[in-house]
């Protein structure tokens, strides 16, 4: 079985439901990987390996009893540490948390417990999501298993190194702005964000409401699809979840045909700005699906010119509010200024020290785009350019089935790199963040590696809202057309984590 | 260049409730005037009439029915508390208002 | 803090042009929270009606509870509002350790309900259209005891505990208009709008009602401005004014305050202020500052209100009598003067009476029952009258032994008694207490014999016309009867006697 911790999760789904191999065996092979191996990437910020083996042991106990509970019973998780769990402290990432076991569990945590899917642990993000490097991670940030020197993308950076690293076979991510489907970008991986509503929020701490939404982090599209099927549906906890489910992901994988296939390319987001490698592995996907017989159109959003500043409002904005409630009173961190402090005092300093350099940044940014004055100028031409993005998406999806873009504008850069731009660091998601705006879903699939650096690209592919079934669809021709080139997938090709 | 002055740092820090020292403003003021610079295009981008949208996926009227549903024990709403006395969370005392 | 200098409210009424403004929070009577399952109960142990959602854990989220909806609608509608066919709820950021998120979610420029009005009598029958700007909804916040200190208040304490059961409880707060022409009337006019208010809240029963709990609370605005003047005068806020006596004694006190301030060429400071019922004063709290940024925004975790035409309609046909309307109705079917019935109201009888009406007893003997008897006992047992242990029903069956004989008064006073002690019914307390009348005359004659044989010469002034010579008779029977006679009958038969 030592190829266990490089199988995608269907084909452990299977070795599990045919009783050849146990939840044990394959939970325990993972975690003696990422017990060696995690201290090289940093995905994990916390795993107990009794808890995740007494979860595994259960899932086996039921099939003995005859019971599947799932399509991925007793394949093992990674969930991101920003979704609370009862059993494992969650931080978000953030001092201000250290140490919180929360009182519930988030739906799809609860989710994946009724599906007998054991955790493996909680993976590394961005303090609050807020990045999309995990550079700004109270607890250092993750690395790429392509090259240990490079960020593994973020905010999701440790689910995206966790299943490039083979420390994982599935993760769970949320994607505000890119957050799942950049690191996926960065790392060679799958990653989706499904549309906004499709998986509920409740038990994600919330960065920016209005855009967070929760996905799969994958080795395949198969896998995302399967997962998706787990974690997705109507929550009553989460009034902004879609009322009715979207159907079965897997079978618009199954369904997948290129014949009559509507591709549009986002001329605002195919040209500039890309590294060049990138764009070459972009302009190959183009020219393989219409090798393939699917028809290429080129779209106009003249609007995604203002998503980055429209997204770079609506989210501290958000968050500013979202994060008020850590305040030292019922959870977290307290901390006590000397002297003889009023309850005010303590707040401050607590929140001064609890958060770091970017969340506080965000904060205060985001608190004066809402204040009174400014509310209008910048809060409110932000919530129109989301309109705009929506009519320009519209648009578009009259003329294509599905959009596609480059992921990301680079490969993985190196750590330390553009820590100190904010700016820089925002235009890592200039290609992620219409769908979060316009609630659409977006997924990434591995497009091959940059000539100039050998680094992973991804492609993205866009669809319209509530039709996640065809973002999978044509995930997976995507997917197919490469592994026809390639025999096997872009991952399979990841170094060996443990010579390096 | 941009509005965000150190005083203007100071009170929005002071609305957020976060401590920051003279250094902290200073830099702060730099990097948010840079960031609002660049945001501030947003106002470019639409006209009076485009209606603003504040949830991406148009929905109403969803309700849950006035029915009680288990609460925490007291023991588990206040497991994660700093401090807490008599079933309460404490608190410093609060700035005199009155 | 130092009494501040005031004019006499003559005189500030004399020279000023009051304008009002009053916000009345209403806690709705709900089973469960605004925007979780937690229990809407009050006096539980602390922090045991708690979930995620309402003690604001990370990650948590609001789901609306369609009553509290309902009930808002309802009042909207009883306050003659138009109701919102799109109303959103928005978030209210500040930070306080009673505010379990550190913003309240409540609602800003959509409001549920607006554009209404109602019709306030005041005493001397002047009726006066009080407008309605809007009715929203809301969540209450925790509630916080401040420990040390001399006087449990929040100056000198050493610490505060918060307790969040009572977080997320559903409010609808409505908001008037700036009221003007009241001059005088001001204060009376805040106090039975305030009353009204709780009143409608109280016969639609969607609020428990009680000021005494907090039910409704009111912020009373004042501001004054000289006769003539056309500009508005810079106003103070009196924060949680929570009883009708309360609001009226603010209000006075913020004219005449203000009134002397201005007089001196003084500036009213923009300010929160708070009313000490002990102190029959105002003092001044924070002032209105740029820290009152609440940067308001739409709530991205809930979907908007959207109420159909037919939901709306559904609403209204619920809708009781209005309070107004009912007091008109009942006084005219009663006969009451308008002393009696003025009375009836300042006690808040109105329900009570109505019941013992309604189960066989005259309008003036119910009226008499509760607003004497009753009255006196529930003042010496400090309670509210409404909340002594006896129904209606059963004020109203001793009404009727009293109307048919078997009871005096003095007697049906000891069944009462013993009705509010617990021993059971009316007839059960007479049984157990032996408590029916003597209606036998022979035992009444011996007694009424052996009475004026003590006292010999009582016959003899009574035949002289002096009949009040009677009394001392009739004292000493019904003492011989342990008072279980008809004393207008023992001096019928003393009468009879004496011919
Ligand atoms: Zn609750």
């Amino acid at each position: 079985m030592t190829d266990i911790t490089s199988s995608s999760a269907a084909i452990l789904a299977g070795l599990i439901s045919s009783k050849k191999a146990s939840s044990v065996e394959i939970t325990t092979a993972f975690l003696d990987r990422l017990e060696k191996l995690n201290p090289k990437t940093n995905s994990y910020l916390y795993f107990n390996r009794e808890n995740s083996l007494a979860q595994a042991k259960r899932a086996d106990q039921q099939l003995a009893e005859g019971k599947t509970v799932s399509p991925l019973h007793g394949v093992p998780i990674a969930v991101k540490d920003n979704l609370t769990t009862t059993d494992a402290p969650t931080t978000a990432g953030s001092k201000i948390l250290e140490g919180w076991v929360p009182q519930y569990d988030a739906t799809v945590v609860r989710k994946l417990r009724e599906a007998s899917m054991p955790i493996l642990g909680k993976t590394n993000l961005d303090e609050f999501a807020m990045g999309s490097s995990t550079e700004f991670s109270a607890y250092g940030p993750s690395k790429n298993p392509w090259d240990l020197s490079r960020i593994p993308g973020g905010s999701g950076g440790g689910s995206s190194s966790a299943i490039a690293g083979h420390l994982a076979p599935l993760a769970i991510g949320s994607d505000t702005g890119g957050s799942i489907r950049f690191p996926a970008a960065m790392t060679g991986s799958v990653g989706a964000k499904p549309t906004y509503g499709a998986v509920s929020r409740y038990g994600l701490i919330a960065l920016a409401s209005s855009l967070d939404q929760i996905g799969p982090v994958t080795n395949n599209v198969m896998d995302a699809a399967m997962l998706q099927d787990v974690i997705g549906g109507h929550d009553p906890h989460d009034s902004t979840s879609l009322p009715n489910g979207l159907g079965s992901m897997v079978q618009s994988v199954k369904e997948a045909d290129v014949k009559g296939l509507k591709v549009g390319v986002v001329k605002q987001l195919s040209s500039d700005g890309f590294q060049p490698g990138v764009k070459a592995c972009f302009d190959d996907t183009i020219e393989k699906l219409a090798a393939a017989g699917a028809e290429i159109v080129e779209v106009d959003c003249p609007s995604f010119e203002y998503a980055v500043a429209a997204y770079y409002l609506i989210l501290p904005a958000e968050a500013s509010s979202n994060l008020a409630k850590f305040d030292s009173v019922r959870f977290g961190l307290r901390v006590t200024p000397d002297g003889n402090p009023t309850i005010e005092n303590v707040m401050a300093a607590t929140r001064e020290q609890g958060f770091g350099p970017e969340v506080k940044r965000r904060i205060i940014l985001g608190t004066y785009a809402l204040s009174s004055g400014y509310y209008d100028a910048y809060y409110g031409s932000a919530q129109k350019v989301r309109t705009l993005i929506q009519q320009d998406l519209a648009k578009a999806f009259t003329q294509a089935d599905v959009l596609l873009t480059p992921t990301a504008p680079t490969t993985a850069f190196k750590i330390g790199e553009k820590v100190n731009d904010p700016l820089a660091m925002y235009l890592n998601d200039i290609a992620t963040i219409p769908a979060n705006l316009a609630g659409i879903p977006g997924i990434s699939v591995p497009n091959g590696l940059a000539s100039e650096d050998g680094l992973p690209s991804g492609v993205q592919i866009l669809a319209p809202a509530m039709q996640d079934g065809q973002m999978y669809r044509v995930a997976s021709i995507v997917e197919k057309l490469y592994m026809d080139q390639w025999g096997a997938s872009l991952i399979a090709r990841v170094p060996d984590l443990e010579a390096l | 260049m941009s509005e965000i002055t150190p005083d203007l740092v100071r009170h929005l820090a002071s609305l957020s409730r976060i401590l920051v020292t003279d250094q902290e403003v200073e830099q702060l003021a730099g990097e948010l005037g840079i960031i609002v610079d660049s945001v501030a295009t947003v106002t470019k981008a639409v006209s009076g009439d485009v209606a603003a949208t504040s949830h991406p996926i148009p929905m109403a009227n969803v309700y849950r029915e006035d029915v009680i549903l288990p609460s925490l024990t007291q023991l588990q709403a206040l497991s994660s508390a700093p401090d807490s006395a008599d079933g309460r969370f404490k608190v410093n005392a609060i700035l005199d208002e009155d | 803090m130092a009494k501040e200098q005031l004019m006499s409210y003559e005189d500030a009424i004399e020279r000023f042009e009051v304008v009002i403004g009053l916000e009345v929070h209403v806690e709705l009577n709900t089973v469960s929270k605004m925007f979780c399952g937690c229990a809407n109960n009050f006096g539980s142990e602390p922090n045991t009606n708690v979930c995620p959602t309402c003690l604001g854990l990370p990650g948590s989220l609001p789901a609306v509870n369609r009553k509290a909806v309902e009930s808002s609608i309802a009042i909207g509608l009883a306050l003659d509002c138009q109701i919102a066919s799109n109303g959103r709820f928005a978030r209210k950021n500040y930070f306080y350790p009673d505010l379990a998120k550190n913003f309240q979610t409540s609602q800003f420029d959509e409001p549920i309900a607006f554009e209404g009005e109602i019709s306030i009598e005041l005493e001397t029958g002047e009726v006066f259209m009080v407008p309605i700007e809007r009715a929203h909804m809301e969540e209450d916040a925790g509630k916080l005891t401040h420990v040390g200190g001399a006087t449990g208040r929040i100056q000198g304490a050493e610490y505060s505990l918060v307790d969040y059961n009572r977080a997320g409880v559903p409010l609808v707060e409505i908001v008037t208009k700036p009221i003007y022409g009241a001059l005088d009337k001001a204060p009376e006019l805040a106090a039975t709008y305030v009353r009204a208010i709780r009143d409608i809240v109280k016969s639609m029963n969607v609020s428990d009602a009680k000021m005494e709990r907090g039910n409704v609370r009111c912020d009373a605005n004042v501001s004054l401005r000289e006769k003539g003047a056309e500009k508005l005068g810079t106003r103070t806020e009196t924060k949680n004014v929570n009883s009708l006596k309360s609001i009226e004694n603010t209000v006075r006190y913020e004219i005449q305050r203000q009134a002397f301030i201005l007089a001196a060429g003084g500036k009213i400071v923009q300010e929160t202020r708070h009313w000490h019922e002990d102190r029959g004063h105002t003092s001044a709290g924070r002032p209105k500052s740029d820290a009152d940024d609440y940067r308001y925004f739409p709530e991205p975790d809930l979907v908007p209100v959207q109420p159909s035409e037919e939901w709306i309609e559904e609403i209204r046909l619920t809708l009781t009598e209005k309070p107004s309307v009912r007091r008109k109705r009942l006084q005219n079917d009663w006969g009451f003067a308008d002393l009696e019935f003025r009375d009836v109201l300042n006690s808040d009888l109105l329900d009570e009476i109505e019941a013992t009406v309604a189960a066989g007893a005259s309008p003036q003997s119910a009226r008499k029952w509760w607003t004497g008897e009753l009255a006196r006992l529930a003042n010496v047992q400090e309670v509210a009258v409404q909340d002594l242990p006896i129904t209606p029903e059963q004020v109203a069956s001793i009404q009727k032994l009293i109307d048919s004989g078997e009871l005096t008064d003095r007697i049906a006073r000891d069944v009462v008694a013993g009705v509010l002690a617990g021993e059971g019914e009316p007839a059960e307390v007479i049984e157990s207490r032996g408590l029916k009348i003597v209606t036998d005359e022979g035992a009444l004659i011996a007694a009424i014999d052996k009475a004026l044989a003590s006292q010999p010469d009582v016959m003899e002034k009574i035949r002289d016309g002096k009949l009040q010579a009677a009394g001392a008779v009739i004292g000493a029977v019904m003492q011989e009867m342990r008072g279980q006679a008809d004393a207008a009958r023992v001096r019928e038969l003393i009468l009879e006697r004496a011919k």
